[in-house]
């Protein structure tokens, strides 16, 4: 679903990211772990078009990048920790915006269905600036799946959510997944990734450095094969 | 066969070219009525422009103590800088808002051809614009005792607007990714929109002093011209501004 090929991405003299490999299955849930700084959020934005690569090869569900950029993005639901909401619309009208920019069919029905999905449904007419941080991150999700896309990226979600946020958060990650959308998720938090996810890769100074399954970890934790990555590199 | 095959095509083709100028279309709608939608209930856009534009026509009907022969000379000039400072206001403000929240990654996500997002803008800036000017021009005329409700001088103002907001907006998306946005949006601006502002200036100065069409012919032709060649070059060239 996604083939990453000798990515570089430099911004200046500065090189983020030094000829990065990178591919995920259809229906895989990987996890992108590294360190602050090693380029996850920039790969992330190079993979939902919002950034230019330097060098390398991209192809997201057949379409290249950045020549299909469009058709790339049709397949994709992008979150990050920044909402992408409009906090003077309500939950709905920011549905609805969004809806009409992806051109979807019957939106009202689908609206209702995403507002039940994150489980927005009573506060669909309150305005987005009086919800939690919380409500917001689940309305992002609700945003990002509302054209049912194929490839879901999430950039560090949980950031800034309490514990009840997180785990209705991961509520929904999980029901995400299940529905057989590819999911490429970062994220400092290994305790909760380690749950959701069926593939970990640590991305450090700008190349994957490290790969390892669900399965493959067995008993062994997520951070004795984080740190240990780390180490390595 | 042949022949029947590539009609089928070519109709296709039709069909995709109609369904995406359609999309294309619907995108820029709904940018306008997110814009519309947000001020209404907010208003922090629009009256901030108001009140900005009618703190500086009253400074100047204190501070230009005039006769009324004068008046009309350095009332096509008064009222523009008027539209230009609360224009700058609102320009910066309109960017402002996308930035500030993550919202123009959103609307960079949508898969519409990002020139839908400069012309969904474009509209909803001019919306603003058209309003404040709405109001600026009655009060200007019980302040000023002069009339301005002329057919041709709102022609001018019209146009004039045009090519301020269309390279305004694309010089607000480049500005809205600095630090220093609100300082360096007026420096981009004012030097860029100048050929405007001196066409406008002359065009609308030329219809208060009561000239013929004729004369005032050349600055309004200069005036399309360079809306034409604003929009146009802002088309082509934002997708590469708003672009890391």
């Amino acid at each position: 679903m996604i083939q990453v090929r000798k990515l570089v991405k430099r911004f200046g003299l500065k090189t983020v990211l030094r000829g990065l490999d990178f591919q995920v299955q259809e229906g895989e849930f990987v996890a992108l772990l590294g360190p602050n700084g090693a380029g996850k959020t920039t790969f992330l934005r190079i993979l939902a078009s919002l950034a230019q690569p330097s060098l390398g090869e991209i192809c997201i569900a057949g379409y290249a990048l950045p020549t299909q950029a469009a058709a790339v993005r049709r397949r994709l639901g992008v979150v990050s920790h920044m909402p992408l909401l409009y906090g003077d619309l309500t939950a709905a009208e920011n549905l609805v915006f969004f809806g009409r920019m992806y051109d979807i069919s019957s939106l009202d029905q689908r609206i209702d269905e995403v507002l039940e999905l994150v489980g927005l449904a009573a506060r669909r007419r309150d305005l987005v600036r009086t919800f939690s941080r919380g409500m917001q991150q689940r309305l992002a999700i609700g945003r990002a799946v509302l054209h049912d896309p194929e490839v879901m990226l999430f950039d560090e979600p949980h950031t800034g959510l309490d514990q009840d946020a997180c785990d209705m958060l991961d509520k929904i990650l999980r029901d995400v997944a299940a529905r057989g959308r590819t999911v490429v998720m970062t994220s400092h938090d290994l305790a909760r990734v380690e749950d959701l996810a069926s593939r970990f890769d640590v991305l450090s100074r700008g190349v994957i450095t490290a790969s390892t399954t669900r399965s493959k970890l067995g008993q062994s934790n997520l951070l004795d094969f984080y740190r240990q990555s780390l180490q390595e590199t | 066969m042949k022949r029947h095959s590539s009609s089928i095509t070519h109709h296709a083709s039709r069909i995709t070219r109609h369904s995406s100028l359609a999309s294309f279309f619907r995108a820029i709608a709904a940018i306008v009525w997110k814009d519309l939608a947000a001020e209404l209930r907010s208003r922090e856009l629009l009256s901030a422009m108001l009140v900005f534009a009618l703190l500086v026509i009253l400074i100047f009907n204190f501070a230009l103590e005039l006769d009324v022969k004068t008046r009309a000379t350095v009332t096509a000039g008064v009222l523009w800088v008027t539209f230009v400072f609360a224009g700058t206001l609102g320009l910066n403000r309109s960017m402002a808002i996308e930035k500030d929240r993550g919202c123009l990654d959103g609307l960079l996500l949508a898969p519409v051809d990002r020139s839908a997002i400069y012309f969904g803008k474009v509209i909803s800036n001019l919306v603003f614009m058209f309003i404040v000017e709405a109001i600026v021009l009655p009060v200007y005329s019980v302040l000023y005792n002069t009339n301005l409700f002329k057919l041709g001088l709102i022609g001018v103002i019209l146009l004039g607007s045009v090519g301020y907001v269309a390279v305004g907006t694309l010089l607000s998306a480049m500005a809205v990714q600095t630090r220093t946005r609100d300082v360096l949006l007026p420096i981009l601006l004012f030097p860029v929109v100048i050929p405007v502002l001196v066409a406008a200036v002359k065009a609308s100065s030329g219809f208060l002093q009561g000239l013929g069409l004729a004369e005032v012919m050349p600055w309004i032709n200069q005036l399309i011209v360079y809306d034409i060649v604003f929009t146009a070059v802002a088309f082509m060239v934002f997708d590469y501004v708003v672009e890391e």
